[in-house]
Parts: structure tokens; C-alpha cells; sequence
């Protein structure tokens, strides 16, 4: 089963409606919340009205923020880094459109909406900080008293000649680098925000029992166990006292990794009035109150020489993380310092970050987090240098790569790479798009006047989070198999799938453990109560450390279930074969038993009329693990674009695009490409269509999908993908992590060809999103 | 998100729906396809108490032969415009332009009769309205009026349609030779600029040409500029590339917004001007 390319189990019941999402659920007696929200970027309160809502028949509370601070405190956050106070509802200053004021309760859904919209909220008007670099200075206006000139983080120096805490920085070897090298190529570079849209927005439900002491909340959520944490400390509860179920999850891009201020607000009010609530956000609120990704400015320079070998490079991080750190949201832009050296071994690297408060929505996760920047930037800026040394794009990286036999490897940013061989997937993309033909393609193009160019990227990610001194959450797995006495095996999971495909991967691994149909296998996710332990699915894990725990696990109890085997067959345990349902001595397979007779002697371990249980085993076939991984996992390919940009619109038309992903040993190759084609739809929406903008006053202008365009099947072209395969050793199954691979290569290949394309008008660089606009002023002489 | 609370009813033929209508004073509205009028509503920026619903009047919908000219009844929905053979056949540009409008859950409820008296400055329909020179039939309790599509697209979302006026079908005589081109606002797939040309070719001369513009200003119009260009000369790709060049130099007030600016706007008229007339150029019969 493992290595084929099974249909995900999962699908039909998505895709027929039979599935069970958060708003699906309904309990009696249960209410609904709604949130009134701040229309404004920046403001203080001057007055909150709410007598038109209190009076409206089916309310059945509103209250300010004020209120809801009796009983919901500060949101929390698990990054080491200093955070203003951020509560669930406003108290006193608004600093983003869409930040909650006041809540209601009401009977019904739309009642609470009619309640909701007849809040009325005085302002006295602040100016709205928008531009990230203005905001640096303190200006127009400063956000958080404690955060001098908007900096919530001022500088957090990194790389070489820069010690593990920060605190001693020496400039020798990068300082030389630069005075050694023949070119140096510089750029500013904008990688812009985006709203990460899941197709399901977010929803809770909170249920607290006032008689069992006991709540149990449904959130749309990537990390249930995480939630049930942090529900209960909000609520002086214990972690036994909350069960947290993630039931179907349409999507969530890391943006449903959050504890959002909304589910404290709804958990907190269903213990408070002793009612289970509902709250489901509309998709207008969606684009305002859910997490936003990216925002990132890097200022790059590289030093090289005149051959293309990359000496030194500098990045300088300056991030618009909105108006609050939320729950990872200072953590991010350290994964692009920490994949600075990307596929390169580059002798010198210095990062620095800085983080800026701004009054727009705040950001954290969003598919890549972190590791698309870099790569970005880096691929960009490798890009720049081979355009100025007029090196084919491809010779410039094969000459930094760092070589398979350096594996594991120490980058300057102190990543330790488990294993790799990027010039195989380089020489296969390369192949794969007909490389050095598409060049002369190209030029035959442009020399008849089209707009056509070609970008490559390399990317290297770090996925397989990850050993637990890296995540403040714990960075292990936890699975549970059951063999039933029936012989039908139930497997749980604490990496809470939500689109990844696990119910059927984990499934093709225990068939082919334990020789049994894939049917007769289920498995279980997103409920506190039945998958016991977890931390949950983000940073393309659930594979990696979510399939390794169970793979653990599925050892352990195929151990025991041997020694059944053997004490009914009368063999000797290391002398059986798990195959075709049977359980059996090796060559010898009408010797056995079928696994259901011996799933039924483990429950019931009488033989004769006598209690017959070997080797003094306890009764019963399930066994658990815990997986802590050694280290990351680290991921990388390279990806081909060949794009046509029309000359008299600007409009760019994708041409093909060339992918070979090296994701280490794949369980289900069709389930690799389904995750790879979700995230270059969303790296090449990144690069060509998708951008979240804001009028100078803080303002969302892309406040619904009539403006913000996420692509469609008809926006792309056919995927070209291939693999090449390097298996991790961090893990026993050496598999690595796909899920955000696609989101790394495609921003630079695709922006690096369109400067190709346009290079003929002297430009060198062009910022996302590759608006026609912007190409067809660089097209009739303007700047980009 | 989620509108204001509302009356449904459901017409059963046209008269039906105008004393249906009538019957809520002046605050209900038709219903037809919903694609313009329910996110209006989810919004509140429109909160009727009544929607009247239209889509299922028998005889409402559906693409018909009626003695030479092309009958489009105002319930059809884009789907079916854009597929019809008739048109495919006759009028080939109708079809076109109802298969560029949004996606495919809105070309299979959209309807034409909606996207007229929505009338958004970026809807498609208008300008290939105004190029095969359409009449516009309504209908209310004083009986039915005819207006020619270019008196009818006024100012924005504003049409020469009374409150209490529905929409019954729209009229044409089939043009071959035209072409609708279209610059896509990359989220919504409405029109930045929409340019819908129509040539009437008779012994190799242009007798007459006639050029719908939507996108760029408030509401559909005509470049009589271009028109008047090309009237009495050769229908060559030279000549329209040079009538081209004055589509919209005479435009006042063209849009910008985050997806295009005025300047950008305004020079792409043109540029869909030239396409619009090529691709009904590519239409004549050959000789
Ligand atoms: C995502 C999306 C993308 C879209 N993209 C495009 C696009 O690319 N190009 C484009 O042109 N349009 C686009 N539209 C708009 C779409 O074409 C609408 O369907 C159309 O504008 C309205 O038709 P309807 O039948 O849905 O009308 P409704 O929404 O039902 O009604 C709209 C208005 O017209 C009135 N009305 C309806 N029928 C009649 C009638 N027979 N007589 C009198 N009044 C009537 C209603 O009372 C209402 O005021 C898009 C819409 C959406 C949601």
C-alpha cells in the first residue's frame, strides 16, 4: 500500500455534503454570538451604545469589552518575545478594522446579527499607521504605549559572528566578505500580505456544563490539544475538565492554529450564562479578523565573485506584523532568518529582524510561514546576481550548493539539513522543462517581439516540527492503535488533519504493518477525547512526526499481537509473517491464523476453559507512542516557470510550470501532488493575482472576494511535477513533509521570469503581485 | 454577511410578478438569479422587505427565432445564452460575452434581465447590447414599452427602467460580424474595460459600425468616435487599428480603482477597441 497512488477515503463525504463541520453542530438550548467590530483603523472609545441591541426581543446579553474582561483575560502567546496587552474585545482603543468591541448573545442567528450591526460606537478618530517603514519612526502615531516607535521587536541580530543569545555581534568575516567580493547586488523587496482564505471560515461552539463542571468546545481549529489548553487556563478549568474537538476542518493554512480571541470569548460566555453558544464568522470578517500571512520587507545584499560564488550575503527583515503579536506571530520571520543560507553554502550570512506594529490585521502562520520569504528573497537575489554576471541561472546555484556529502549540515544560521542533493533536482527540473531548448524558445520569442521569459528557483525547507526544544508547545506525536477483537484496527492521531490526507496514509501504513485491508482500518483525529495526546498539524508535520508516532505505536502492539500469534500457532514469534489477513510462520502461510482469531484470543485469552495468556501479557491488543523527533526534516526542490507577459496589457499568462520536490520517501504519491498542486496554486496566486491592500487610512480594500482574487483551476496551467527522492533519517520512515512545499519556489521562479521577460527595459527587480498594471508601465518606460 | 429579514414569494407569470410587486408598495424586488441583488443584501446596503422571485415564470427565459430577429427572454441565464446555437449560429458575440461573465455557478443563475437592471459600470452584457443595437422590452401595469439599448444604460446602476417595470426580453437583429473583448478584473472577472463591436459589411465596405464600451465609466456607452471612423471604409485590420486609436480619447470621468487606474484604464479602450473590432473582422464571411 505504501508508495501508491490511493484515492484519498476522505473525499467522498467532503465532496457530497455528508461531512460534519463546526457550524453543523447543534445542541439544545444553544445561542448564537456575534461580534460587533471596529469600522474604523485606530481610535479611541469614546462611548459604546448598546440600549438599541439590549432591547431587541431574543438578546439575550451584550457586552463591552470591559465586561468581557471580568472573565476572559489578556489573549496569550507562546513566542518569548514582549507583547502588549491584546484583549479579546476592545476595552479602550481600537488599532485595526474588524477588532471586536462588543459581543451579543441572542436566540437566533439572525437576531444576533440585527443586535450585533445596532451597536453604536463613538470614536475619537486616531491616524492610522499603515506604511511599515513610516511606522518605524513613530509616525503618524504610535500604537502601544510600551512600544516605542511601533517596534515590537527592535532588532534581533543572527548568523555569523553573532552569538546564540544576541547579545555579541562581530562583523569581521562578514564585514570581509563584502570588501572581497567583485559584485555586490542589493535590492529591496516587498513580499506582501495575504488573507490565507480557507474555504470554511473559522467557527466555535462552546458547550460548559454547569452540572459536570465540564466544557467541551468544537473549533475549526489545526490544533485541538493546543486549544483545550489554552480554553482551560482561561477558564481556571483543568485539562480534564475541556474537550476540544476539531470536527471537519475545511482548510486552514496556519491560520486555524490560533487561539483566537473569539473562542475565548464564546467558551468564556457559555460558562458564564451556563448555555452552549455557537459563533460562525461570516467571510467578511474572515478577511478582518482572521490572521493575515506574510508582510515582509527584506533588504538583501549579496557579495560574490566574478565566477558566481556567493561569499557573503546580508537580510535585513522589517515585518508588518499588524496590530497585535498574536500566538506565533513574532516566531515567523525567525524561520526566514534561519533558512537564510537556503540550498547554498554561503561562508558568511548576517540577518537581522525587526517587527513593527501597524494598524491592520495581525499576522502569523500562513502556509510556508517563514520559509517562503527566504526563499523568496534569496532565490530573487541569486536571480539578480546571475542577470549581472549574465550566468545562467541554473550554473550560478549549482555552484553554491551545498554538496550531498556535507549532509548533515550546519548552516551559518545553525539549521542542521539532515540530508539532501539539490544538484539531482536541479539536473531533473532542468531536464524535465527542456531547459536549455526552452532558452532558445525564449529567444526566438522575444527576437519576434513577445514578452516571454524563464525563472527558476531552488527551495530548501524546514518542515517536521520538530524536536521539542524548538517548539515552546512540545514538538512530538502521539498515536494510539487498537487492534478490536474483531480484527479491525482503530488508530488515533494527535496531528489534526484538515485536508493533509491522513485518514488514508495512515491507513496504507497499517495495512501493509499488519497485512490487512485498507477497509478494515480507521482512523481517528481532532477530538481531545479519543486522540488522547497532540500537539497538532502545522509546519508540515502530520507525515513526518504524526505518521513516526504511529508507526510506533503499530510496532508495539504488532509485538504483542505476535506473541499471541505465536502462543496459538505454536511457533516462535520472530518466525511469523502479519499477510493477507493471516498471521502465519514465514513461507508456511496455511500454518496460521487469521488476524480476526487472533485479534479475538488477545481479547479473550481462554483455551480449553483455561485463562491461557503468554509470556504473563496483559489481555487486550492497544498500545500507544509518543514520537519525538531528532530533528527537522528539510525539504527542498526546484521549480520552473515560463511565463508570457502581453505587450499591450501587462497582462502575464503562466506557460508552464516545471516542479520536482524531493519530500524524502512519499506514502502516497497522489496525495504528495494533490498537497504540491494546493500550494503552488497558492504561491503563484501570491505571485500573480493575490495581495491584501489598505487605503492610507487603514482601510481594507480587499475586503471580499470581489476584490481579493485567490486563482481558480482556469488561472493555472498544468502542473509538470516530479520527485526525486532523498530519505530523511530524522524519522523511521523517511518522509519528510510536503504540505507547504509548493508555497517556497513558485513567488521567485515565477517573479525572476517575468523580470526575464522584461528585463529588455532595463529592470531588474519587480515587486509581487504581478499586477498588469505595474508590468505595462515598465513596458511603455515607466518604473516598476 | 447574512441580510436583513425578508418575505419571499414566489410569481407565476409576469403578471403575477408586477401585482405581486405592487401589492408590497415600494418595498419589494425581483429576485431573479440573486448574483447582484443577494450580495447586496448579505452586505445591508440593500434590505428589501418582499423579494418577488422571477426565475421561474414560464416563458420568462429562453433564446427564440422571432420572424428573422433574436429574442432573448430576460429570465435566461448566461449559461444558456452562452451555449444557445441560435445565437452561437446568428449572433455569435452574445453568446461570447455571456461565457466571459464570472465563473460557473454564476453563469448557471445569473440572468440577463438581472444584469440589465442591476446595470454594474463593469457587467458585460451593456456593451454587446449597444453593438447589435438591442431594444429592451419591459412591461408594468400601464402595459409594455420598447427602449432602445442606447437610451436605456443611463448613469450608474441606473437604467431607464421604472420601479414598478419589469424586464421581459430583449430583442436584436443577428450580427455575424462582431466581437466582444474583454480585460478581466482578476478577482470578480467583471470587466476593467469590455469593448463589443458589431460591423454591417455590404460590397466591401463598412456601411456601418457599432462599438459598445462598459468598464470604463459609469455606465455602458458608445465610441461614436470609432463608429463614425469607420463608416464607408474597407474592412481591413489597418483600418480598424486606426479607428481603434480614438476609442475613449473623448471619455470624461473613467474609473480607477485598486484593480486600474484611470490611466491604465483609459489607455487599455483602445487596445479592446482594436481586439473587439479584429475578432469581428475574423467574422466576416470570406471571400
Ligand atoms: C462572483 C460574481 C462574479 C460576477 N462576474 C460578472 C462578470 O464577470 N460580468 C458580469 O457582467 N456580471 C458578473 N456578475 C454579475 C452577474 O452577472 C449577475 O448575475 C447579474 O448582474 C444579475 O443577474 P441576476 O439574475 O443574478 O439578478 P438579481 O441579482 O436577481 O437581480 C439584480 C437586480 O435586478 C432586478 N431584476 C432582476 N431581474 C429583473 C427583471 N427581469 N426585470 C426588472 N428587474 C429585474 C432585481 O430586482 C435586482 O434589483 C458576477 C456576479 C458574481 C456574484
Amino acid at each position: 500500500m505504501v508508495g501508491q497512488r490511493i484515492k484519498r477515503r476522505e473525499d467522498p463525504r467532503l465532496i457530497q455534503g455528508r461531512a460534519t463541520y463546526v457550524d453543523d453542530i447543534k445542541i439544545v438550548g444553544m445561542e448564537h454570538v456575534a461580534f460587533a467590530r471596529s469600522d474604523i483603523a485606530h481610535g479611541r472609545i469614546r462611548s459604546i451604545d448598546t440600549s438599541a441591541a439590549e432591547a431587541m426581543a431574543g438578546v439575550t446579553a451584550v457586552l463591552t469589552g470591559a465586561q468581557v474582561a471580568e472573565f476572559v483575560g489578556p489573549v496569550p502567546i507562546i513566542t518569548p518575545f514582549p507583547s502588549p496587552d491584546h484583549r479579546a474585545v476592545v476595552v479602550d482603543t481600537v488599532r485595526y478594522v474588524g477588532e471586536a468591541v462588543a459581543v451579543v448573545v441572542a436566540t437566533d442567528r439572525y437576531i444576533v446579527k440585527d443586535a450585533a450591526d445596532a451597536i453604536v460606537v463613538d470614536y475619537d478618530v486616531l491616524p492610522a499607521v499603515v506604511d511599515t517603514e513610516q511606522a518605524m519612526t513613530g509616525q503618524p502615531a504610535q500604537l502601544h504605549a510600551d512600544f516605542e516607535n511601533n517596534l515590537a521587536i527592535a532588532l534581533v541580530p543572527s548568523g555569523t559572528g553573532v552569538s546564540p543569545d544576541g547579545q555579541t555581534v562581530d562583523d569581521t568575516a562578514i564585514d570581509k566578505a563584502f570588501a572581497d567580493a567583485d559584485v555586490v547586488v542589493s535590492q529591496r523587496m516587498v513580499n506582501h500580505r495575504l488573507a490565507p482564505s480557507a474555504i470554511e471560515p473559522r467557527g466555535t461552539v462552546a458547550h460548559y456544563e454547569p452540572g459536570h463542571d465540564k466544557m467541551t468546545i468544537w473549533s475549526s481549529t489545526q490544533v485541538p490539544h493546543l486549544l483545550r489548553g489554552f480554553i482551560a487556563r482561561m477558564n481556571d478549568m483543568g485539562e480534564d475538565q475541556v474537550r476540544a474537538i476539531a470536527p471537519e476542518v475545511g482548510g486552514g493554512f496556519g491560520a486555524k492554529i490560533q487561539a483566537y480571541p473569539e473562542d475565548y470569548v464564546v467558551a468564556g460566555l457559555s460558562k458564564k450564562l451556563g448555555i452552549a453558544l455557537k459563533w460562525i464568522e461570516d467571510r467578511s470578517e474572515a478577511f478582518l479578523a482572521t490572521t493575515h500571512g506574510r508582510g515582509v520587507i527584506g533588504y538583501i545584499d549579496i557579495a560574490a565573485t566574478k565566477a558566481g560564488k556567493v561569499l557573503g550575503m546580508k537580510l535585513r527583515l522589517i515585518a508588518d506584523i499588524g496590530a497585535y503579536n498574536t500566538l506565533f506571530t513574532a516566531a515567523i520571520p525567525t524561520f526566514t532568518t534561519l533558512m537564510a543560507n537556503a540550498t547554498y553554502d554561503i561562508p558568511a550570512i548576517r540577518t537581522t529582524i525587526t517587527e513593527v506594529f501597524t494598524n491592520k490585521t495581525p499576522t502569523d502562520a500562513y502556509r510556508g510561514a517563514g520559509r517562503p520569504e527566504a526563499t523568496y528573497f534569496v532565490e530573487r537575489g541569486l536571480d539578480m546576481l546571475a542577470r549581472k554576471l549574465d550566468m545562467d541561472p541554473a550554473d550560478v546555484r549549482r555552484r553554491n550548493f551545498i554538496q550531498p556529502d556535507q549532509f548533515p549540515y550546519t548552516t551559518q544560521m545553525g539549521a542542521v539539513y539532515d540530508s539532501g542533493d539539490y544538484t539531482a533536482a536541479l539536473d531533473r527540473a532542468l531536464q524535465n522543462s527542456g531547459w536549455d531548448k526552452l532558452k532558445v524558445e525564449r529567444d526566438q520569442a522575444q527576437a519576434e517581439g513577445r514578452l516571454v521569459g524563464l525563472g527558476l528557483a531552488m527551495y530548501v525547507e524546514v518542515c517536521g516540527l520538530g524536536p521539542s526544544a524548538v517548539l515552546p508547545t512540545g514538538g512530538w506525536e502521539h498515536s494510539q492503535v487498537t487492534i478490536e477483537r474483531d480484527g479491525r484496527i482503530n488508530a488515533t492521531t494527535g496531528a489534526s488533519p484538515h485536508g493533509q490526507g491522513n485518514e488514508t496514509t495512515f491507513a496504507q501504513m497499517l495495512a501493509d504493518q499488519f497485512g490487512v485491508p485498507l477497509d478494515h482500518i480507521t482512523i481517528h483525529h481532532g477530538d481531545t477525547a479519543v486522540a488522547k495526546q497532540g500537539i497538532g498539524t502545522f509546519g508540515s508535520r502530520s507525515q513526518a512526526v504524526g505518521g513516526a508516532a504511529l508507526h510506533l505505536a503499530g510496532g508495539k502492539v504488532k509485538k504483542k499481537m505476535a506473541k499471541f500469534a505465536a502462543s496459538l500457532i505454536e511457533a516462535h514469534e520472530d518466525d511469523l509473517v502479519f499477510e493477507n489477513g493471516r498471521i502465519s510462520v514465514k513461507g508456511a502461510p496455511d500454518s496460521g491464523k487469521s488476524f480476526a482469531e487472533v485479534a479475538s484470543y488477545a481479547y479473550v485469552p481462554v483455551v480449553g476453559g483455561a485463562v491461557q495468556l503468554p509470556d504473563g501479557l496483559e489481555p487486550g491488543l492497544s498500545e500507544e507512542a509518543f514520537f519525538e523527533p531528532s530533528n527537522n526534516t528539510y525539504p527542498f526542490g526546484c521549480h520552473i516557470a515560463l511565463l508570457e507577459i502581453d505587450r499591450e496589457t501587462g497582462e502575464p499568462t503562466l506557460l508552464r510550470f516545471v516542479a520536482v520536490d524531493d519530500a524524502g520517501n512519499l506514502i502516497n504519491p497522489l496525495i504528495v501532488e494533490g498537497q504540491i498542486h494546493g500550494g503552488l496554486a497558492q504561491g503563484i496566486g501570491q505571485a500573480m493575482i493575490e495581495e491584501v491592500r489598505y487605503s492610507e487610512d487603514g482601510q481594507p480594500l480587499t475586503g471580499s472576494f470581489m476584490d481579493y482574487a485567490i486563482p481558480r483551476a482556469a488561472d493555472l496551467p498544468r502542473f509538470e511535477l516530479d520527485s526525486t527522492v532523498t530519505p530523511t533519517p530524522v524519522n523511521p520512515l523517511g518522509a519528510k513533509g510536503v504540505g507547504e512545499a509548493g508555497t517556497l519556489g513558485s513567488t521567485p521562479c515565477i517573479v525572476s521570469a517575468a523580470v526575464d521577460a522584461l528585463s529588455q527595459f532595463g529592470v531588474t527587480h519587480i515587486d509581487m503581485m504581478l499586477r498588469p498594471e505595474k508590468l505595462w508601465q515598465i513596458i511603455n518606460g515607466g518604473q516598476s | 454577511m447574512i441580510p436583513s429579514a425578508f418575505e419571499y414569494e414566489r410569481a407565476t407569470s409576469v403578471d403575477d410578478a408586477l401585482a405581486k410587486l405592487a401589492a408590497t408598495g415600494a418595498t419589494g424586488k425581483f429576485i431573479a438569479g440573486g448574483h447582484s441583488l443577494v450580495p447586496l443584501m448579505k452586505f445591508r446596503l440593500n434590505e428589501p422587505t418582499t423579494l418577488i422571485d422571477i426565475a421561474r415564470i414560464p416563458g420568462l427565459a429562453g433564446v427564440r427565432d422571432v420572424d428573422g430577429a433574436i429574442e432573448v427572454g430576460a429570465g435566461t441565464v448566461h449559461h444558456d445564452v452562452a451555449t444557445s446555437s441560435l445565437l452561437r449560429q446568428q449572433c455569435p458575440v452574445v453568446a461570447e460575452t455571456a461565457g466571459t461573465i464570472g465563473d460557473p455557478q454564476v453563469r448557471n443563475r445569473g440572468t440577463l434581465g438581472g444584469s440589465l437592471a442591476h446595470a454594474d459600470p463593469a457587467a458585460d452584457y451593456p456593451a454587446v447590447m449597444l453593438a447589435v443595437d438591442a431594444e429592451i422590452h419591459l412591461r408594468s401595469s400601464r402595459g409594455p414599452r420598447v427602449v432602445p439599448a442606447s437610451d436605456f444604460f443611463q448613469d450608474l446602476f441606473t437604467v431607464d427602467l421604472a420601479p414598478d417595470e419589469i424586464i421581459t426580453a430583449v430583442r436584436f437583429a443577428p450580427v455575424r460580424a462582431a466581437a466582444y473583448a474583454k480585460l478581466y478584473q482578476r478577482a470578480s472577472r467583471f470587466a476593467i474595460v469590455g469593448v463589443a463591436a458589431a460591423l454591417d459589411v455590404a460590397d466591401g465596405v463598412i456601411r456601418s459600425a457599432r462599438v459598445g464600451l462598459t468598464g470604463a465609466v459609469s455606465h455602458a456607452v458608445r465610441l461614436t468616435a470609432v463608429e463614425e471612423a469607420l463608416a464607408g471604409r474597407q474592412p481591413t485590420s489597418e483600418v480598424v487599428a486606426e479607428a481603434a486609436q480614438l476609442a475613449g480619447s473623448d471619455l470624461e470621468d473613467v474609473a480607477g480603482d485598486i484593480h486600474a487606474s484611470e490611466t491604465y484604464r483609459r489607455a487599455m479602450v483602445p487596445v479592446f477597441a482594436k481586439r473587439a473590432l479584429d475578432g469581428a473582422l475574423a467574422r466576416l464571411p470570406q471571400r
